[in-house]
């Protein structure tokens, strides 16, 4: 059915596009993987969520878990988010490593108090001595009318209060080796995946292996401007950058990866190069993730800025289901061409 | 005609608008130019209007993610509604709000949430400002067996209980939330029904394809709302025919058992009453094959309609995120 099956041209980054020297799994693939190891190996993991053993299984991420781990790990739950996010929690605490999935980050929002009151500060109010090792999944939804309630994106809301962490995989590569890293994390680690994403293949090695949260990766180096993006957004920087090269322009293309921590050092030291900044994110540009990396870098780059900081970013309004307001809705690669023509000579 | 006779066909020409609609919507959806998630409400249709048929335009109702049967018994015009899964600009949202978020305050729908129970308290408000301003209006909370899961639910039984606010809970029950059944969600020992007492307030749990016993039960919750005697909850028994979305059979996708909907669809609510009408000489068949012939033709120039109505423009997009 349509609404279940987008589409994106996405990049696959050329080094790595063999599958005879690099084994190639879809974004799908690489967080199903992760997550069937991570429970084979750690007896504290558990997944729980609305629909995680039903015949989708969360997109096929999870398709096939309960006939390998069982109704205990792969726990169906009642639609009830913010208590089961603290009853997560309280299972966190305790020593265990929970998993909870949301379909999309919309409904995230009921468990806002779970999470930010309780597990973004459990730490520091335990003066450190209680842990919450807990990791939420949720899935970005975009297109087919989805509108206001079902295609959010909403890591700066995440990111404001200080005690979690946030990441945003836009690889295959990156959507396993996050989620690793966000379980063995003893923090709470809110993973933020791209419903469009999931059909996009990439370089997956089979082992349990970890991307670092806090580190950006540079997808593609140039001189001329630094176009930092998320999620979705860093396809659209590739497909901008392949564009711009056509006319002599090298854009450095940097993957964020991680919103919070980021990696300021990565961006600082590329925007000391160019001289030039693009932020593209998927979500909105008030107190966004855009404006906060904006600010950082008019802080810090200053004598090395030959322009403005430009930001690429949702439009100020709730998501609209018309086809012909969702057209004009999303940002994508030519608007990040004609940002970049705008701020060189 | 007798008068109960008289309520009889109008809720029989209701679910089978709604039915039809639904059928309708099944059959364009393929072309793929209605751009909107659709929860077909097709089985469950004598709940809307068992309910609904009690309701004046002034009287409110906030619905679901399903929401297309509650709309339609609610007086929402076809052509709207139509438009607006167009996302099209004459559509009742303007095309912004796609199948899932209706709104039509002329016929008392305040908009449409589609978070699971978030609607709930929605209508303890506006019941709640009824009774503030001295009306004698009620409103009606829809939501499914998943939605009495959330806060939201038990935070709005509470108060409205507290406040004796005019507010009727309607939950259809489907045993489904998507694909997971009641049974892994809650406690088999009780029903949804059962948690009113807990609140203190009468839980009534009735067959909600049973249209007559939805419109008297509905009924006697509407008398005691309107004469003050506050909430009352009604928990009806159905099932949904078709996918939790889309129009697809989801027991070919392995999403639920194929005997349970084949056993659900013997019992279908427009059948029944069909049956009935027909056996009680109410209606013979060719009044009833004129009357689907009818809404039928109604449809068709709804969605030519909704087809050709203009899509909203840039101009649009950023007008009413705040009110004037
Ligand atoms: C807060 C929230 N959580 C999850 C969802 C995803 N979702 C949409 S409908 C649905 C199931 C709802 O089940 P129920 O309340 O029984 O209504 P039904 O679909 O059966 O009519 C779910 C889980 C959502 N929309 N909102
Ligand atoms: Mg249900």
């Amino acid at each position: 059915m349509p609404w279940t099956t987008p589409s994106i041209k996405t990049f696959t980054p050329v080094a790595t596009a063999n599958e005879a020297t690099h084994r190639q799994r879809t974004y799908r693939e690489a967080i199903a993987e992760g997550l069937h190891d991570l429970l084979a190996k750690d007896p504290s993991v558990f997944i729980m969520g609305e629909g995680v053993d039903d015949a989708s299984g969360v997109f096929g991420t999870t398709l096939g878990l309960v006939d390998t781990f069982g109704k205990d790990r792969i726990v169906d739950t009642p639609i009830a988010e913010n208590g089961i996010t603290g009853i997560a929690m309280g299972a966190a605490i305790k020593g265990m490593r929970p998993i909870f999935i949301h379909m999309r980050p919309d409904f995230l929002l009921i468990s806002l108090d779970q999470l930010l009151n309780h597990a973004a500060k459990w730490s520091y109010m335990s003066n450190g001595q209680v842990p919450v090792p807990l990791t939420i999944r949720c899935i970005i939804g975009r297109g087919w009318g989805s509108a206001a309630q079902h295609s959010q994106s909403i890591q700066a809301l995440l990111t404001h209060l200080p005690g979690l962490k946030v990441v945003m995989p836009a690889t295959a590569y990156d959507a396993k080796g996050l989620l690793v890293a966000a379980v063995r994390d003893n923090n709470p680690v809110v993973i933020m995946e791209h419903r469009w994403l999931y059909d996009n293949p990439g370089y997956v090695p089979a082992e349990l292996y970890e991307v670092p949260i806090g580190k950006a990766l540079v997808c593609k180096k140039g001189q001329h401007l630094t176009i930092v993006a998320t999620s979705m957004m860093v396809h659209e920087a590739m497909r901008a950058a392949e564009e711009l090269k056509k006319a002599n322009i090298e854009a450095e293309v940097l993957d964020m990866r991680s919103i919070k921590p980021w990696d300021k050092e990565c961006v600082v030291t590329s925007v000391k190069k160019t001289g030039r900044l693009i932020i593209a994110d998927t979500g909105h540009r008030y107190g966004g993730v855009a404006a906060e990396v904006a600010a950082e870098i008019a802080e810090r780059c200053w004598d090395s800025l030959k322009a403005p900081i430009r930001r690429i970013t949702m439009p100020e309004c709730p998501v609209p289901a018309a086809a012909s307001l969702e057209e004009l809705y999303y940002p994508n690669y030519k608007d990040i061409i004609r940002t970049a023509q705008g701020l060189l000579p | 005609m007798n008068i109960d006779d008289q309520i009889a066909l109008q809720l029989f020409q209701k679910m089978l608008l709604i039915r039809l609609f639904e059928e309708k919507v099944i059959a364009y959806y393929p072309e793929q130019e209605m751009k909107t998630p659709v929860h077909l409400c097709i089985g469950q249709e004598a709940i809307a209007a068992g309910v609904c048929a009690h309701l004046q335009p002034t009287d409110t109702i906030f619905s679901t993610h399903r929401n297309h049967g509650h709309c339609l018994a609610k007086g929402l015009d076809i052509k709207k509604l139509l438009a607006e899964f167009y996302g099209k600009k004459t559509g009742c949202s303007g095309g912004r709000g796609g199948s899932m978020h209706p709104a039509d305050p002329t016929c008392g729908i305040l908009g449409t949430s589609a978070i699971v129970g978030g609607g709930i308290p929605l209508a303890v408000g506006a019941a709640w400002a009824s009774s503030m301003q001295g009306k004698n209006e009620v409103s009606v909370a829809f939501f499914g067996d998943g939605a009495s899961e959330e806060g939201t639910f038990h935070e709005s039984l509470n108060f409205a209980a507290l406040k004796n606010i005019p507010v009727i809970f309607v939950c259809e029950n489907n045993s489904y939330a998507t694909a997971s059944p009641f049974a892994s969600r809650q406690p088999l020992t009780v029903s949804i029904a059962d948690k009113a007492n807990g609140y203190g307030m009468p839980g009534v749990r009735i067959d909600g394809n049973d249209v007559l016993e939805v419109y008297r039960v509905a009924g006697e919750a509407m008398t005691r709302a309107r004469q003050g005697q506050g909430p009352t909850l009604i928990e009806a028994e159905t099932f949904r025919w078709m996918a939790h979305v889309g129009p697809v059979d989801d027991t070919k996708t392995g999403h639920r058992p194929a005997p349970e909907l084949a056993a659900w669809r013997n019992k279908c609510p427009v059948q029944r009453l069909q049956q009935l009408l027909l056996n009680k000489g109410i209606i013979n068949s060719n009044q009833e094959e004129k009357l689907r012939h009818e809404i039928d033709t109604d449809l068709e120039a709804a969605i030519s309609y909704a087809k050709q109505a203009a899509a909203p423009t840039k101009e649009d997009l950023l007008n009413h995120v705040y009110a004037d």
